[in-house]
């Protein structure tokens, strides 16, 4: 089973190569990534040849449930997985031409906040509890820009107040338990934005937030994207976030790429169960439907990864083929591609 | 100004505690089985010179009277008279005293200075070689007896080499530092095991904070990430576990002053005792209560340079 990935990753399959060539020049080009830990109880593959590109300025929602391998991706794109546990290979993984996996790590910490910025899933743990907020936001100016104290407290307190911070220059000495979490998320989105990265890695902003601040944490990165041009990897488990704010929609499940395509289409027309799945289990105010359909069973052990297809056995149309063939993204439609042996099955 | 009210607010919930001690201590004597006159003059006296010793001493007077008097009389120094030496306690401590805090405050520097860098290494190469000898020489120190640690120290520093005194406390500032220089360094040797311990396995929990993920993600590198964001948030345990140590050190380095022959607190303590010199015993009780108070003080201190939260007193 664990030939089978290396297989995918050594043979990047003709629906990425189509959507990269869709994509000219990409400024994120991720081709069959493999992460595994090395964990006492085993070898568990959390990323199983996942390919993804992303054009400058682009937005892709990458969704799929806890343990799928979203911030394993984000994070091996910023090189932040330990070494043990983790291994990352990957055929391809490039960010504007420069190859990350065989960069010196003196390069890739200067990429880290500079060129690729990433925003944590829960703010109240994202900040240090002993400095105070605005250092935090403003130390990448000073490591990276060689920025001092006067001058990066100017530019910091002009970050703050452009992510939305009231009163900056008044709130730029205060310690992180003094913010509420949507503020801290402000300040982090500040600090990750601080030198104008051209990619975003935002790992679920708002899942740690109350609804009605996650709309406006979507609308400031949607703003901050449309003033800087850079690009964004929005990450929810949430469809609705991803749906509302993104060009492209990569679904994940069980360390891989299930389904990639423009946002219409993918919600639009999904072309795998999942995909579909995740739909029906989402609830929508527009329309009364009865009960949301939940996705029986359970993610797969990545410690043990199925032979076939990872989703056969919660798929409701899975044939005996499903379970003996690890299917490959396939183009269905332009630039949409589903890991399902049979999309046509789907209605 | 918080500093100010902070230790202002500190200095009072002391005064509580101080009396508390300074009433067992008094009692302590009374509860003594025997006439604490009686025992002064060890029995060789005519009920007139019992009679005489108790007025002259107060004993004649109320219990609360007493105590009134010997909290009065702390206040303003007076401690009382060595019956043994015949004269006022708080001269006898105070010869001592300047010994004792030099001996403690080096100790504490150098096991610090010891404990620091070893802990940051031993977290930041968890698991590797340096993390297991570092590990291994704690256990080692830790599990050597201090008289045994101090001897060695002698034969080998003092003896062969020849570069340290091998006793007294030596007088002026340098040479105090040079006389002292191995009984602290026998005190680091056992308080720094203690702190490397605490400092790694807090600075390995810090390693697993999402925030230390983020300062990495901004392209930090490892060194400021350990120094800047783990080792500040770790230090909490370790001034703990140091205030802790020094305050039973202000009584338990008898041993350590012993082998190196330093007349420090520790000495005079087993000295009254042995002799029962009551009067001094007392002295040094209330002593101790007041060291160990002033070190608590200065670990929450500590703990809110660290942790502005901490600064609401």
């Amino acid at each position: 089973m664990r030939a089978a990935a290396v297989a995918d990753a050594a043979a990047p399959n003709a629906a990425v190569a189509a959507q990269n060539a869709a994509v000219a020049a990409p400024l994120l080009d991720v081709q069959g990534l493999d992460v595994v830990f090395r964990t006492a109880r085993g070898t568990v593959a959390a990323s199983r040849g996942v390919s993804l590109a992303l054009g400058a300025g682009e937005t892709l929602g990458l969704v799929g449930e806890s343990g799928s391998g979203k911030s394993v991706l984000c994070r091996a794109v910023l090189r932040l997985l330990p070494s043990p546990p983790a291994q990352v290979n990957a055929t391809r993984l490039a960010f504007d031409g420069i190859d990350l996996l065989a960069l010196p790590e003196a390069r890739m910490r200067a990429l880290r906040g500079t060129s690729i910025a990433m925003v944590f899933q829960n703010p109240m743990t994202a900040l240090s509890p002993l400095w105070p907020v605005g250092d935090q936001v403003t130390e990448g100016l000073r490591v990276h820009r060689g920025l001092g104290r006067a001058q990066a407290r100017e530019v910091g307190i002009e970050l703050l107040r452009r992510t939305g911070i009231p009163d900056p220059a008044k709130r730029y000495a205060d310690l992180p338990w003094q913010w509420s979490g949507g503020m801290l998320q402000r300040a982090v989105i500040a600090m990750a934005t601080a030198c104008g990265p051209r990619l975003l890695l935002a790992d679920e902003p708002t899942t740690a937030l109350d609804v009605t601040i996650q709309a406006q944490i979507l609308a400031l990165l949607a703003e901050l994207q449309h003033e800087t041009g850079m690009a964004l990897v929005l990450v929810s488990h949430d469809i609705g976030v991803v749906a509302q704010t993104c060009d492209r929609i990569a679904v994940m499940y069980a360390g891989q790429v299930v389904e990639t395509g423009p946002t219409a289409a993918v919600f639009g027309a999904p072309r795998h169960p999942y995909t579909q799945g995740l739909m029906r289990s989402t609830p929508r105010v527009d329309r009364v439907e009865g009960r949301l359909a939940a996705i029986p069973g359970q993610p797969p052990d990545l410690a043990q990864p199925p032979a076939g297809c990872a989703f056969a056995p919660r798929c409701a149309v899975a044939s005996d083929a499903c379970r003996a063939t690890a299917p490959v993204l396939r183009p269905v439609a332009a630039g949409h591609a589903s890991a399902c042996l049979f999309p046509e099955r789907l209605g | 100004m918080w500093l100010l009210r902070f230790v202002a607010v500190r200095l009072l919930q002391a005064v509580p505690v101080l009396l508390g001690v300074t009433l067992i201590v008094f009692l302590a004597i009374h509860l003594v089985p025997g006439d604490p006159v009686q025992m002064m003059l060890q029995g060789r006296a005519t009920e007139a010179t019992l009679a005489a010793y108790r007025e002259k001493l107060g004993l004649d007077r109320p219990l609360a009277m007493q105590y009134l008097r010997f909290v009065v009389d702390a206040v303003q120094g007076d401690l009382g008279t060595s019956i043994l030496q015949r004269v006022p306690v708080a001269r006898v401590i105070g010869e001592r005293l300047g010994v004792s805090l030099a001996l403690l405050g080096f100790a504490a520097l150098l096991s610090v200075v010891l404990a620091v860098p070893l802990a940051v290494l031993a977290a930041a190469r968890r698991q590797r070689l340096a993390d297991h000898l570092i590990r291994l020489g704690g256990t080692v120190a830790f599990a050597m007896p201090s008289f045994w640690i101090g001897l060695l120290l002698i034969l080998f520093f003092g003896l062969q080499l020849r570069w340290f005194p091998i006793s007294g406390a030596g007088s002026g500032f340098a040479d105090r530092l040079h006389h002292l220089f191995l009984p602290a360094l026998t005190i680091a040797l056992f308080l720094a095991p203690l702190l490397i311990q605490s400092l790694r396995a807090a600075m390995l929990e810090v390693l697993t904070a999402e925030y230390v993920e983020v300062a990495r993600a901004k392209g930090l590198g490892e060194g400021r990430v350990l120094l800047k964001y783990v080792l500040r948030g770790a230090l909490v345990p370790v001034v703990t576990i140091l205030a802790v140590n020094i305050g039973w050190l202000v009584s338990g380095s008898v041993i350590v002053e012993s082998v190196f022959s330093v007349a420090g607190l520790g000495m005079l303590l087993v000295h009254a005792v042995s002799t029962r010199d009551y009067p001094v015993i007392q002295g040094l009780t209330v002593v101790f209560a007041v060291l160990v108070l002033a070190v608590n003080l200065l670990a929450d201190l500590a703990y809110a340079l660290i942790d502005r939260r901490a600064r609401v007193a």
